[in-house]
């Protein structure tokens, strides 16, 4: 029973992980609250599943595109709304965080408008069949997610520590000004990370879709709250803290689902984010954003 | 009170609109407040949540006076602003808006999950105590209070530190004290709006306090301007209005209010009201 748990909640956290890995990025290096990244999660999702079902794609060929789908979405909304937003930001020096929430609030608008459109299918793509592993059941989705998070947290790190981009992105990262001096383009810099935490969203989206058997516009909605909690105990921008307070967060869920109540999921997911606010500000791993 | 009998007739047909009115004028300036020192909270929703539901069940559980309720509606939500605001006012505004927006969802999922407060059907039959006249005044001396504020000498470190923090601090305004005053007082305001919110519409329920009304208080502020307190109840008044001009263009409402948001942002970065208080010189 607890072992089965135990496996549940890392599978589950995997999937938090899946979905925090993109938004850390986002956040870490252009700064901004971006909520429109639940969204390029359900487009993933959505245009994988119109990909399969009226194109007869198979689901390893529309993987790919769909991420690249939602990577150009996000694109798109960056340069028509945050540049913008952040070029004014810089101009008007130390109102950050209050054009950072004008940002918010447009881009969550705009996210409003691309929603209408949207019919709700909730709809099934492949089963999962389970696998009996000695006493833990899992399903081959499952499986398939944990070593999805793989792949992609290996390729996320080398792009970002073994390639010329990476340094770019990380230097902008640290100082946009500085980079910028030492000759970065950081508009390029920014719309590449765009694209890349937008393809992870919509790739996210897809596998997550897969494991639970239901793909609707509001599925990016609902992992939100998670993904908040997931990129702040990790740390702001910090990939190896996103995938371990992934984890933690999915072994915390499952276990207070199991032995105390499903009801108490979210508060407790929220009594994580306080503790960890109130003890190490600046995440299990992560450097703290000072005030100033 | 007498009232003149086309006045009458207005209230009587448009009652709840001029309710919303009011309560949401006061929801811009708990807006306001946070925002003037520069801070962003996506709690707004949340904090009015708290407001409604605890003096709702002080009204219906423990029975007690309109009098008692109303000022008492205030500590919850300023004892979550306070569990909130202590650890990540002294990080970037980031930690702020990410945990309020936490608080938000969480606290939805506690009122539709537990039986005290109502689960889904949220709590009805809360008597009717407030009416316009309260709600108008309290706004009115809300707005006069943060006009003086604005005015004085606290207003001035407010906007300094607004315009550039570093700056601020370096001249000797004490960056935590005031922002954890303006959360507090934000907190209050907003918790003081769901209260009458409550006595007034008689039901409240788990999807009032989430995110999507968070986002439309911001929204609010964002339309009106913050250069003074006026900016954001004109902000208000207009976003509440329009949904109701707009009532047979159903779904596209909210197509064109998001464009009127994003429009305003872009175009019109210091909102409708752009000028700021004046103050005599030091």
């Amino acid at each position: 029973m607890l072992a089965q748990q135990l496996v549940n909640g890392v599978l589950l956290g995997a999937t938090y992980a899946l979905f925090a890995l993109g938004f850390t990025l986002m956040f870490g290096v252009l700064k901004v609250i971006n909520l429109t990244y639940g969204f390029y999660f359900s487009a993933g999702a959505l245009v994988a599943l119109w990909l399969v079902r009226s194109r007869g794609l198979g689901i390893w060929t529309a993987l790919p595109l769909a991420a690249v789908a939602a990577g150009l979405i996000a694109v798109a909304v960056d340069w028509l709304l945050l540049t913008r937003l952040r070029t004014r930001q810089r101009a008007g020096a130390g109102v950050a965080d209050g054009h950072a929430g004008r940002g918010a609030g447009a881009v969550f608008r705009a996210d409003r408008l691309a929603r209408v459109g949207h019919p709700p299918p909730a709809a099934r793509v492949i089963n999962g069949d389970a696998l009996q592993l000695g006493p833990v059941r899992v399903t081959e989705a499952q499986l398939l997610i944990l070593a999805a998070v793989g792949v992609l947290i290996a390729a996320l790190v080398w792009l970002l520590r073994g390639t010329k981009l990476g340094l770019a992105i990380r230097a902008m990262a640290d100082r946009p000004d500085a980079a910028e001096l030492m000759g970065i383009d950081t508009a390029r810099a920014a719309a590449i990370v765009s694209f890349l935490s937008g393809c992870l969203a919509g790739a996210g989206g897809v596998l997550i879709g897969l494991q639970r058997n239901a793909i609707h516009p509001y599925m990016g909605e609902e992992m939100m709250l998670r993904g908040f909690v997931v990129i702040i105990v990790g740390g702001l921008g910090d990939i190896r803290g996103a995938v371990v307070a992934g984890l933690l967060l999915g072994l915390v869920e499952v276990l207070t689902a199991g032995y105390l109540g499903s009801s108490l999921k979210e508060a407790v997911a929220f009594l994580l984010l306080v503790a960890v606010l109130w003890t190490q500000p600046s995440g299990l791993f992560g450097r703290a954003v000072p005030a100033g | 009170m007498t009232m003149p009998p086309w006045l009458d007739d207005l209230l009587w047909t448009y009652g709840n609109l001029v309710h919303a009115l009011g309560v949401n004028g006061l929801l811009a300036l708990s807006m306001y407040v946070v925002l003037a020192v520069g801070q962003l909270s996506l709690g707004q929703a949340a904090f009015m949540g708290l407001g409604a539901y605890s003096s709702a069940l002080m009204t219906i559980v423990l029975g007690w006076p309109f009098w008692a309720v109303l000022p008492l509606s205030v500590v919850a939500p300023v004892l979550f602003a306070l569990v909130i605001g202590v650890p990540t006012l002294r990080l970037s505004g980031v930690y702020l808006a990410i945990a309020t927006i936490g608080l938000g969802e969480v606290l939805r999922a506690v009122y539709l999950n537990v039986d005290l407060f109502g689960g889904a059907l949220g709590l009805s039959g809360i008597p009717e105590r407030a009416g316009d006249t309260l709600i108008y005044g309290l706004l009115f001396a809300a707005l006069a209070a943060l006009w003086l504020v604005g005015r004085s000498g606290i207003g001035r470190a407010m906007e300094a530190m607004r315009e550039d923090e570093t700056a601020a601090a370096v001249m000797g305004v004490n960056l935590l004290r005031y922002k954890m005053g303006a959360l507090l007082a934000s907190a209050a305001l907003a918790g003081l709006a769901g209260c009458l919110n409550a006595h007034v519409s008689s039901f409240i329920g788990p999807n009032e306090y989430g995110f999507e009304p968070a986002v439309t208080i911001l929204s609010f502020a964002l339309l009106g301007g913050i250069g003074t307190p006026l900016g954001p109840v004109l902000g208000a008044f207009v976003l509440t209005l329009l949904p109701e001009l707009l009532r047979d263009l159903s779904d596209l409402r909210l197509v064109l209010n998001g464009v009127i948001i994003v429009v305003a942002v872009l175009f019109l970065p210091g909102g409708l009201l752009p000028w700021r208080l004046r103050r005599r010189a030091a």
